[in-house]
């Protein structure tokens, strides 16, 4: 179907049924018991795992296929921010004007940085989009103050032109009339599910943008960046320019990234500097190395990953520490909560940064090679011609 | 694309899927019915404590959370009931607000008005807070007043000291109990007159946010029509850590004042390198050259250790005042943790005493209502005397202290000194005055 081999269209109707049933599969424990505090089904995450999954599928295009690293990613995701919150300023709170304008203006700034990074590959590639990256994020800070509100970060004013916005207008974003912050909220049992429009919206776009990654990673265009990846070298030798390639790559990557920027502030109309500093751009290459670089499902997984742990565990503090401890003795509770205490709230960093570390020592592949053994060990294997490591590994299909 | 091939029966499959995938979220556009965002139910209600854990502000973050826990504590009946007792109204009586149980989320601001906005959404979401409190930098508090004018919720202000606050970027949902930088320096300027003469010329050194840029209009401003000159302002980025390179120029400027506006970490820095520098040993025009720091607080001075002395600040609130209101405050804070609280500590206690209050006189949660019990109250008894709490703008107004680096500190508290105490009158201006212009209020959002 739609262009895919069978394999692949099992593969993406997968990921479309665990895309539409997030907001169940996110709530696993019962409102009112202990553990709700790790229920991830509300809005804000939901939005943000699927804005962020585009954001590391895009990013997976450029890194997962040619193997350049971009370390200034976050300057798209934040030009596309700053581009649907001027739609909003001066039209009106419809978000389609403002995503169209994202993924423009970040592409037509991605050609620009790519135009003079590609000259360059390896570290010199990463340091020099790095520098663009952290230029702009100066430049937003300060001397664009005008255009960018600098550190307060851009908001629509009620004395804002917003020329297409009528009497009655709606003062939240929406997509003709759909506003992204309806939810509807059904009860089953103890069980409280949120179904959100702006969740959906992300998703059915982030379905799309998933898709599209797919159809790339599959054609010959794709197989092109891969053999960038493998020898770039020896492609140049064979009287083919791989600049074009590799600057499509990074244009489509770039606006890959200004789509989820513009989605970002689709779902909470402000557009701050922070979006586009280095640690940004960081947290998009922790993801796809985290869920498994060049796989298809890796970097989603991994900025679901590390949001949950961002806005799950910085949200654990002593007081919630003291209440699931309360049966035990006093003495006890105190050292438990004291011991743990390092860990969550604002030390979610360190555990995730101890995750990492595990992940990238212990399964070089990602969370995806964790998904693939744990499925190994629960299938037969014919044990007879493995040698260990005396020949070389087959190559896992792309799609996992 | 390598199999981009199309029948027309594919065609019309893609065409039926698309479509179903557009309807499909039609169907969940109904919201539930309730009067206004999070309308507590049950036998508690949930405030969000939204401070900076990390970043250049934690210091102050980690103060205002433990004013939280001691206002929860309060409220709950627990403790000594510290402010409690000495405020102007009675209407809370230690059960609670309207008799539900007060609880609390907390979360990480990280001084970025992303992170921010993102933490307050998920209380707001996630964990049902009827309000949401806290912010220990402008841009941060301004992008949270913001994001609960949307939502639906009151936000009651930090610690946030920009004009912007309740000058332009003000809301109907937002109050700011702080005070701002138009009162430092209306506050301010006759005391540096008086001390150091009409005829100066200063140099400014400023952080270059929404906070930074207020403060420096009004200090020019109110310094200017005294008779001072303003020879030079320099933004700063927030991010510095060393001002060597901004200080040096200040010696060649011919300006005999210097006014650091910053605040936290920067102002350590930049006092620290100005002081190295040997600034305060020059005599420039033939007079003694003069720093001026215009937002001070205690964890500042501490951090700034010896080169605070002699220098002259405003601040909000300080644990050496002796009325009734402070006093008890010191107590029930130095009780529980050991020491006297920050400014910041006192403005978050008031703020939620503040915000009890208002609802149990209200009689509902509802924002709106709330907002109403807020709007043009006057009260006393928090430690600043009698205050108002303006309709028109949300902000509070109330005396300033003008302080200044103790000389011969007595212990590691003790860093301040009260020089004088500006009556509010001398701070007071109109909503419509131009360093507040251009915002609008616009009207209270109950969400829902």
């Amino acid at each position: 179907m739609l262009g895919l081999n069978q394999r692949d269209t099992k593969f993406l109707l997968i990921v479309i049924a665990l895309t539409l049933f997030t907001p169940i599969l996110l709530q696993p424990f019962p409102a009112d018991s202990g553990l709700a505090q790790f229920n991830a089904g509300y809005p804000d995450l939901m939005q943000r795992f699927a804005i962020f999954g585009i954001f590391a599928i895009g990013f997976n295009i450029l890194f997962g296929l040619t193997g350049y690293l971009s370390f200034g990613h976050a300057a798209f995701l934040g030009v596309g921010s700053y581009s649907t919150v001027w739609m909003f300023k001066l039209l009106n709170y419809n978000v389609l004007p403002g995503l169209v304008l994202a993924i423009i203006v970040s592409g037509l700034f991605a050609l620009l940085i790519g135009y003079v990074s590609l000259r360059r590959s390896g570290i010199y590639f990463s340091i020099l989009t790095l520098a663009f990256a952290q230029m702009s994020f100066n430049l937003a800070y300060s001397v664009l103050t005008p255009i960018t509100n600098g550190e307060t970060g851009l908001q629509v004013y009620n004395d804002d032109p917003q020329i297409l916005m009528g009497e009655n207008g709606i003062t939240t974003t929406h997509f003709f009339g759909l506003k992204m912050n309806a939810s509807h909220i059904m009860d089953v049992g103890p069980w409280q599910f949120t179904f959100n429009f702006g969740y959906y919206f992300c998703a059915v776009i982030a379905i799309l943008a998933f898709y599209l990654s797919l159809r790339i990673f599959r054609s010959p265009f794709g197989m092109m960046l891969r053999a960038v990846k493998s020898n770039q070298q020896r492609m140049n030798y064979t009287g083919l320019s791989s600049r074009p390639y590799t600057l499509a790559a990074f244009v489509i990557s770039g606006m890959y990234a200004g789509l989820a920027g513009g989605l970002l502030a689709s779902m909470d109309p402000l557009a701050g500097a922070e979006r586009m500093q280095w640690t940004a751009s960081g947290e998009v290459v922790l993801m796809t190395i985290l869920g498994g670089a060049g796989t298809m499902m890796g970097p989603i997984l991994g900025a679901g990953f590390i949001k949950y742990f961002e806005n799950i565990f910085s949200k654990i503090n002593d007081q919630v520490l003291h209440g699931w401890f309360a049966f035990l003795p006093d003495g006890l509770e105190n050292a438990l909560v004291w011991l743990l205490h390092p860990f969550v709230g604002k030390g979610w960093h360190l555990t995730l940064g101890i995750l990492f570390m595990l992940v990238v020592v212990f399964l070089p592949g990602g969370l995806v090679e964790l998904g693939q053994r744990i499925r190994n060990m629960f299938r037969k294997k014919p044990k007879a011609d493995n040698d260990g490591s005396h020949k070389p590994q087959q190559t896992p299909h792309v799609a996992e | 694309m390598s199999k981009l091939l199309t029948t027309r029966r594919s065609v019309l499959r893609t065409g039926a899927a698309a479509g179903a995938g557009l309807a499909m979220p039609t169907i969940f556009t109904a919201s539930s019915v309730a009067a206004f965002t999070n309308d507590p139910t049950g036998s508690s209600v949930t405030l969000g404590f939204n401070v900076p854990q990390s970043g250049p502000y934690a210091d102050e973050g980690a103060d205002e959370l433990r004013a939280y826990e001691l206002a929860v504590e309060h409220l709950n009946g627990g403790g000594d009931g510290g402010m409690m007792n000495t405020f102007s109204s009675k209407v809370l009586d230690g059960t609670g607000i309207l008799g539900k149980k007060v609880e609390y989320v907390t979360g990480d601001t990280q001084t970025k008005s992303d992170a921010a906005r993102a933490s307050a959404r998920s209380m707001i979401e996630k964990d049902g807070a009827v309000m949401i409190t806290g912010g220990s930098s402008s841009g941060v508090a301004i992008a949270v007043q913001g994001l609960c004018q949307e939502a639906g919720v009151i936000f009651m202000a930090g610690l946030t000291h920009s004009n912007d606050t309740t000058g332009k970027d003000k809301k109907a949902n937002g109050f700011r109990h702080f005070f701002n930088g138009y009162m430092s320096a209306a506050a301010l300027a006759p005391v540096l007159a008086a001390r150091y003469g009409t005829d100066r010329t200063a140099y400014h050194l400023t952080a270059d946010y929404t906070w930074g840029w207020t403060q420096e209009e009004s200090i020019a401003a109110a310094t200017e029509a005294l008779g001072w000159n303003t020879v030079e302002k320099v933004r700063t980025p927030l991010a510095s850590t060393d001002f060597s390179s901004y200080i040096a120029p200040v010696l060649n400027s011919g300006a005999d004042v210097l006014v650091l506006n910053h605040y936290g970490g920067n102002m350590v820095n930049s006092l620290t390198n100005a002081v190295q520098f040997g600034l305060r040993e020059k005599v420039v025009n033939g007079k003694n050259f003069e720093i001026v720091v215009p937002l001070y607080s205690r964890l500042m001075a501490r951090g700034a250790g010896a080169n605070v002395k002699g220098i002259f600040g405003s601040t909000n609130w300080h644990w050496s005042l002796t009325d009734e209101g402070s006093q008890a405050f010191v107590r029930s804070f130095g009780t529980k943790y050991g020491f006297p609280p920050s400014q910041a500590a006192h403005t978050v206690y008031c703020q939620t005493l503040l915000y009890a209050d208002a609802v149990q006189r209200a009689g509902s949660f509802n924002p709106c209502a709330v907002a109403e019990a807020l709007e043009g109250y006057d009260f006393d008894g928090l430690g600043n005397g009698p205050t108002h709490y303006r309709a028109g703008d949300h902000q509070c107004f109330k005396d300033v202290l003008v302080v200044k680096g103790k000389e011969n500190p007595e212990n590691e508290f003790d860093l301040l000194e009260i020089v004088e105490i500006t009556p509010r009158a001398q701070v007071e201006y109109a909503v419509d005055h131009p360093m507040f212009a251009g915002g609008d209020l616009g009207s209270c959002n109950g969400g829902a």
